[in-house]
């Protein structure tokens, strides 16, 4: 990032830290937490302890970071080594992100920035101006894809208070700041849990690992009445309303499946569960006791918004709710193929031009990479 | 911690403080080394080391007296006295051979005693060693057993069959429904472990003449199990984990055998060294064996030499049991080497 760029940024993240660190949610036994932070232009550092709010304060407007993080795991001694940290349990946390449910809007605001030349182009698979394929894809906003996250995070939190028992209560829901959402479980019994038992949980969320008799399928002479019915829990209810639609169609589709075969069946499983009712998380977040993960309340570097939890998730709307840098004009030269909302405005397409923006647009697109001040 | 009736005592011996139980009746240890009356005890104590090191379950012949108040305590007699020759031998094999069938034999208890409606003193006693010893809270529902969840996932992660995955279990309310066969299926693995730390943790008493010659023969017994292997600290968990399924005799699938070879050939390890490694196996064949650990050294076949696969391959196979000294690392070869 070029120098200019990179004190703008440093200041106007530095700024909306000073006018609202009343966003940042200290999350609870803060101090069993390890906190961590990244700089722009620079690796992470990990391993930090904070006592009070004062010292979070004091880490943010000395670092100034681009990033901020914080554990999901209490540990006797947050700040030691990880070998020594003494771990005793972690949140159950969830991410959502709109790039792992690859709707078909998503090439439709998605463009590439050339590695090598810094060329932005609408999607392609070399770069238009010095043919490197070495690309970066960059997606801006979309709220067709931020509407199919929340639909996702909706069935999630039905699994995880019907199936799981977990208490609504427990579950806090927030906008990751760029095209998803996080969840965090606190206070259940999965606290517990190590990565391996974690893993078993992703692959019931994810509905994943499937075997056909458990829906139904028996070895031998297969009974129809060993198949779902809609209305049971779990699962088997869930698949039953997904290949039977209703009540009068189970029959006609239960002869239809065991004429395929239990080979046929187990593809179908595999693949509702890979595309329709399998929740798709990212499982490399959940399995993982030893994370760090966002802190509600900062600003995240991939696009100045902010990870803001949201009470009502159906309502929010993160391009505007969590869009909260300030409006001042700023100068910049943009370079963005496809346009992009944000607080209901409507910015691009740019062409290399030079143009006034509010700064919180300015930031947005000086973080996707695609504009630099002038 | 459990008040313990004499049925179930006979049926879940190694819950007895040994010490404590002998006084109870009225004995003493130098009695069974010393007794002619008492041999017998002494020799069904060897027979029962010796059938589970064959991998049976011990399972005395009927005798022909069917008054139960001599033969609940022999069986119990016969299990002390085992844990007094397999420590006075000190094979680890045999006591680890020892607990898992013990703890084979107890799960059977277990699971006609979970579902005994004629006797509830046997159900709620079965219940109760699995919330006092496993802390898994299990209750009765219609036919069924039901676990919290959580409680569920820490032990069935120990099983590499699908069905033991939560996705295919029938789930409800943070509950999970378990057959009274599963039920004692679940803690086989860590009965086997309680039962084989509660003999690790027991005294060594000392030795007494009419012992030598059993213990004696338990050395003997130990000669054809013991597998020679170089189980240095710095294994990584999922390496270790993979040697005690193979040392269990449990069945070890084809990656984590790959897994396990090519990291010890990685540390240097020789085919002489590593094969001797899956003897327990329950399909070990030597000359398989030693072929297919060829194949991966590169020794023949393609030439190819395999290396270890990383860690996101192994966590994809259910293998990766992380701890927090992985931290970080890619591969299992970089265990102990890297540090923060
Ligand atoms: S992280 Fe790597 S080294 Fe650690 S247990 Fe998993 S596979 Fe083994
Ligand atoms: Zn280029
Ligand atoms: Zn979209």
């Amino acid at each position: 990032m070029l120098e200019n760029d990179l004190k703008f940024l440093e200041e106007t993240f530095k700024q909306y830290y000073f006018d609202h660190f009343d966003f940042i949610h200290i999350p609870d036994r803060s101090l069993e937490r390890e906190y961590g932070y990244k700089k722009f232009n620079s690796g992470m550092v990990r391993h930090i302890s904070l006592k009070t709010d004062k010292d979070l304060r004091l880490m943010l407007m000395t670092n100034v970071p681009s990033d901020v993080f914080c554990s999901n795991a209490y540990y006797s001694f947050p700040n030691l080594p990880m070998a020594e940290k003494d771990w005793k349990e972690a949140d159950l946390i969830f991410d959502i992100d709109a790039k792992d449910l690859n709707l078909s809007c998503r090439k439709d605001h998605t463009c590439v920035k050339c590695l090598s030349c810094g060329e932005v182009s609408l999607l392609h698979d070399t770069c238009p101006k010095c043919k490197s394929n070495k690309l970066d894809l960059l997606s801006l906003t979309c709220d067709n894809c931020i509407s199919g996250v929340k639909k996702e995070v909706l069935n999630l939190v039905k699994i995880l208070t019907a199936d799981l028992r977990i208490d609504d209560k427990n579950i806090r829901i927030s906008f990751s700041g760029n095209e998803g959402f996080h969840l965090y479980v606190t206070n259940s019994p999965y606290n517990q849990l190590g990565s391996k038992e974690r893993g078993d949980l992703i692959d019931y969320i994810m509905f994943r690992r499937v075997m056909p008799e458990r829906f139904g399928f028996k070895k031998e002479n297969p009974s129809r009445h060993t198949f779902p019915e809609l209305d049971e829990a779990g699962w088997r209810g869930r698949v039953a309303k997904e290949l039977f639609g209703s009540k009068s169609k189970r029959s006609k589709a239960i002869t239809k499946i065991i004429s395929d075969g239990k080979l046929a069946y187990q593809q179908i499983l595999e693949e509702i569960g890979k595309n329709s009712i399998g929740i798709k998380i990212d499982p490399n977040v959940t399995v993982d006791i030893h994370r760090i993960f966002r802190l509600e309340g900062s600003l995240n570097s991939k696009s100045g918004l902010a990870k803001l939890a949201c009470d009502n998730i159906e309502k929010f709307n993160p391009y505007a709710e969590a869009c909260l840098i300030g409006d001042e004009p700023v100068e910049i030269s943009a370079n963005s193929p496809i346009e992009f909302r944000l607080k209901n405005r409507r910015f691009g397409p740019y062409t290399n031009e030079k143009i006034s923006v509010p700064k919180y647009a300015a930031a947005y697109m000086l973080c996707k990479g695609i504009a630099n001040l002038v | 911690m459990i008040s313990l009736g004499q049925d179930e005592i006979a049926k879940y011996p190694f819950l007895a403080e040994a010490g404590q139980y002998l006084n109870d009746k009225g004995f003493t240890l130098e009695q069974f080394a010393t007794d002619p009356d008492l041999k017998i005890i002494v020799d069904k104590a060897y027979e029962r080391i010796e059938s589970a090191a064959e991998g049976k379950i011990y399972n005395p012949k009927a005798d022909n007296s069917s008054d139960k108040d001599i033969i609940l305590p022999l069986n119990v007699f016969s299990f002390l006295i085992a844990i007094v020759l397999l420590k006075l031998s000190g094979h680890n094999t045999l006591i680890n051979r020892f607990s898992l069938a013990e703890a084979r034999r107890a799960e059977k208890f277990l699971e006609r005693d979970l579902v005994s409606d004629s006797n509830k003193t046997s159900e709620e006693f079965a219940i109760k060693i699995f919330r006092d010893i496993f802390s898994i809270t299990i209750k009765k529902a219609g036919g069924y057993f039901v676990i919290p969840i959580s409680d569920y996932l820490q032990h069935a992660v120990n099983f590499h069959e699908l069905e033991w995955k939560l996705v295919n279990r029938h789930v409800e309310n943070g509950m999970v429904f378990l057959s009274t066969h599963e039920s004692a299926r679940l803690i086989r693995k860590e009965l086997g472990g309680y039962i084989s730390s509660r003999i690790r943790a027991a005294n060594t008493p000392s030795m007494s003449k009419g012992f030598e010659d059993k213990v004696h023969k338990l050395s003997e017994l130990a000669k054809k199990f013991v597998v020679k292997t170089i189980v240095s600290t710095e294994y990584p968990p999922c390496i270790k984990h993979a040697i005690e399924v193979l040392n269990n005799g449990e069945n070890l699938p084809h990656f984590g055998r790959f897994m396990l070879a090519t990291f010890l050939l990685g540390r240097g390890q020789t085919i002489d060294e590593i094969a001797p490694l899956f003897k327990n196996a329950p399909d070990w064949n030597e000359k398989v064996t030693r072929y297919q650990i060829k194949q991966i050294s590169g020794e023949t076949g393609s030439n190819t030499k395999y290396s270890c696969p990383s860690c996101d391959k192994i966590e994809s196979h259910d293998m990766c049991f992380a701890t927090p000294d992985c931290d970080n690392i890619i591969n299992p070869m970089q265990f102990g080497k890297k540090r923060l």
